[in-house]
């Protein structure tokens, strides 16, 4: 907007209506969090007044063993989860990108279609789908997670797909011609020009698919059993039993991871912009 | 498994019957279907309403003060849902903050009452009643909103980036106020961003089960719920998948009317008819 004497009607920026109408709404937006992540160091069993700053529940969460182990579940689905659907998007998105073949564009309609559909219905397909074709129940620790990882698989490799496929559109095919005409094998334009084009959208559509994945409560609701509880999953029950500041305790710690991954997201986004 | 038929507590026969389609269309769950439906209708009128302006003051705004407020608008869409919902219990619960500043508000109006004597004439009422803001069909819509109105306000900001503002001075300039012009001129040309913004407003609302279920109470109950019972407590796997179908069913129609909308939107933009 260009600096004017006169207070021009477009100017929506100087309108006080809107201004006090996105203020209100910041707060509104803003305040649960925030008295969220201030009670959660209230000393007191029922939370509702401030009686004095204590630390003693982020103690009790760290000694709770079941809390640890879900954080510990949540976590391990969300790393294995990542890098299987990371490879699977890439490939998807490489083939999607390269070559035409019969009913592809159904193929790409198929590919939205876990974004598109409400999470519960994505959940229960998944819970029929392991109960119809016996999907055994393992009792060794990380095979006892490999429904839910297959679950977040299937929901998080589209988002990594559609993000690389983005990047992709941009990629010259001049490039690429250049890499044959010098000699190159399919296993070396792959490795020397598709990869290192596409590496900060596979960092993005990572991380984005760690938080997705670290975050899901409703397909992990469906498919957890009760030796793969995953901290969502642990923080639903414990809000439905009643309300204790461990629960905030324990959301501020998850509240921070999160904000953590999508600050270095920002972050390495606007760098590589910068490059480019 | 939505034709198939529940023969025992574990069994299920697949049988292709549509039973459970006409169970669904009976009674009770035609009700709760109806009004999930018209649950998430109010939240996305009310998301729309909060959305444009404060989309609108976004986008106006200087660079810097464009990437702060985008960034806290994002922001909260990356902590967990639950958490959110969770959060705002303890404001609106009965013991929770807004009553409990609603009651010191009162007290101390007593107070000041008392100190000319007026105590008597109980002004006030007898006693601070809390407002029951929890377990009603209220509270699911504010967690609703609370929830989902990002992903109205993103769409409609993206659109409005877009939209060329000589078009605005000329609508002034033409002797049109601000409320003509709004919806004779920005409206128009912002209505991609903003049936985008009700597809994604809408279809997760409408699939929502945790906050009816954390929010609401006895009575508010939305399919979303339904669905969830049947595979958790009442163990009737066909009769839910026939539900979520269903689900499936209403969020197909709405993107499909959203595709026909889109094409006839830019056929006539290719005329200039708009």
């Amino acid at each position: 907007m260009k600096k004017s004497l006169f207070y021009s009607p477009i100017d929506y920026a100087r309108n006080k209506y809107l201004k006090y109408i996105t203020i209100i709404f910041l707060i509104t937006l803003y305040l649960p969090i925030l008295n969220l992540i201030i009670f959660s160091f209230n000393d007191s069993k029922r939370n509702i007044l401030w009686r004095g700053f204590t630390t003693k529940y982020y103690n009790k969460v760290f000694e709770n063993d079941v809390l640890f182990s879900a954080f510990l579940n949540s976590l391990t689905i969300a790393t294995i989860s990542t890098i299987i659907s990371t490879i699977l998007g890439l490939t998807t998105a490489i083939t999607l990108w390269k070559f035409n073949f019969y009913l592809k564009k159904y193929y790409d309609i198929a590919l939205l279609f876990p974004i598109i559909i409400p999470e519960i219905c994505m959940g229960i397909s998944m819970l029929v789908f392991f109960n119809f074709i016996h999907w055994p129940n393992f009792e060794i620790w990380p095979l006892t997670l490999s429904n839910i990882i297959i679950a977040h698989v299937s929901f998080t490799f589209p988002f990594i797909a559609i993000i690389i496929r983005s990047r992709l559109t941009i990629l010259n095919n001049d490039t690429l011609e250049a890499g044959l005409d010098l000699g190159a094998n399919n296993i070396q334009i792959i490795r020397l020009i598709i990869l290192p084009f596409v590496k900060p959208a596979i960092t993005a559509s990572f991380l984005l698919a760690f938080t997705l994945s670290l975050d899901d409560f409703v397909i992990t609701f469906f498919t957890s059993g009760p030796n793969s509880i995953t901290l969502p999953v642990k923080i639903y029950s414990m809000v439905r039993f009643g309300i204790t500041p461990e629960i905030n305790a324990v959301s501020t710690l998850l509240i921070l991871i999160l904000i953590f991954c999508t600050f270095f997201l920002i972050r390495y986004l606007s760098k590589n912009n910068k490059e480019v | 498994m939505s034709y198939g038929e529940k023969i025992d507590i574990i069994d299920i026969d697949y049988t292709w019957s549509l039973k459970n389609y006409i169970r669904a269309f009976d009674g009770v769950y035609i009700v709760t279907i109806f009004k999930s439906i018209m649950i998430s209708a109010i939240t996305t009128i009310v998301c729309l309403l909060i959305a444009i302006p404060v989309a609108f003051y976004i986008s106006f705004s200087s660079i810097r003060m464009k990437s702060i407020l985008l960034v806290s608008i994002m922001l909260p869409l990356w902590t967990n849902l639950l958490i959110r919902t969770y959060s705002l219990i303890a404001i609106i619960r009965t013991k929770g903050h807004i009553n409990s500043s609603l009651e010191y508000l009162w007290e101390s109006t007593n107070n000041l009452l008392n100190f000319f004597n007026l105590a008597n004439y109980e002004i006030m009422g007898e006693s601070f009643i809390p407002l029951n803001l929890m377990h009603n069909n209220y509270s699911i819509i504010l967690g609703l909103f609370y929830i989902y109105v990002p992903f109205m306000i993103i769409p409609i900001y993206l659109v409005l980036e877009k939209f060329d503002r000589n078009l605005l001075e000329a609508s002034y300039d033409l002797g049109a106020n601000h409320i003509k012009t709004f919806f004779k001129v920005i409206i128009p040309n912002i209505s991609p961003g903003i049936t985008s913004g009700i597809i994604l407003v809408f279809i997760p609302c409408l699939g929502s089960f945790i906050i009816p279920d954390l929010l609401g109470g006895a009575d508010s109950q939305m399919i979303g719920n339904i669905i969830e019972r049947q595979f958790k407590s009442a163990n009737d796997w066909p009769f839910g998948s026939a539900l979520s179908f269903i689900l499936i069913y209403i969020t197909l129609v709405i993107i499909s009317v959203r595709h026909v909308y889109s094409k006839l939107y830019s056929k006539l933009h290719l005329r200039g008819n708009l």
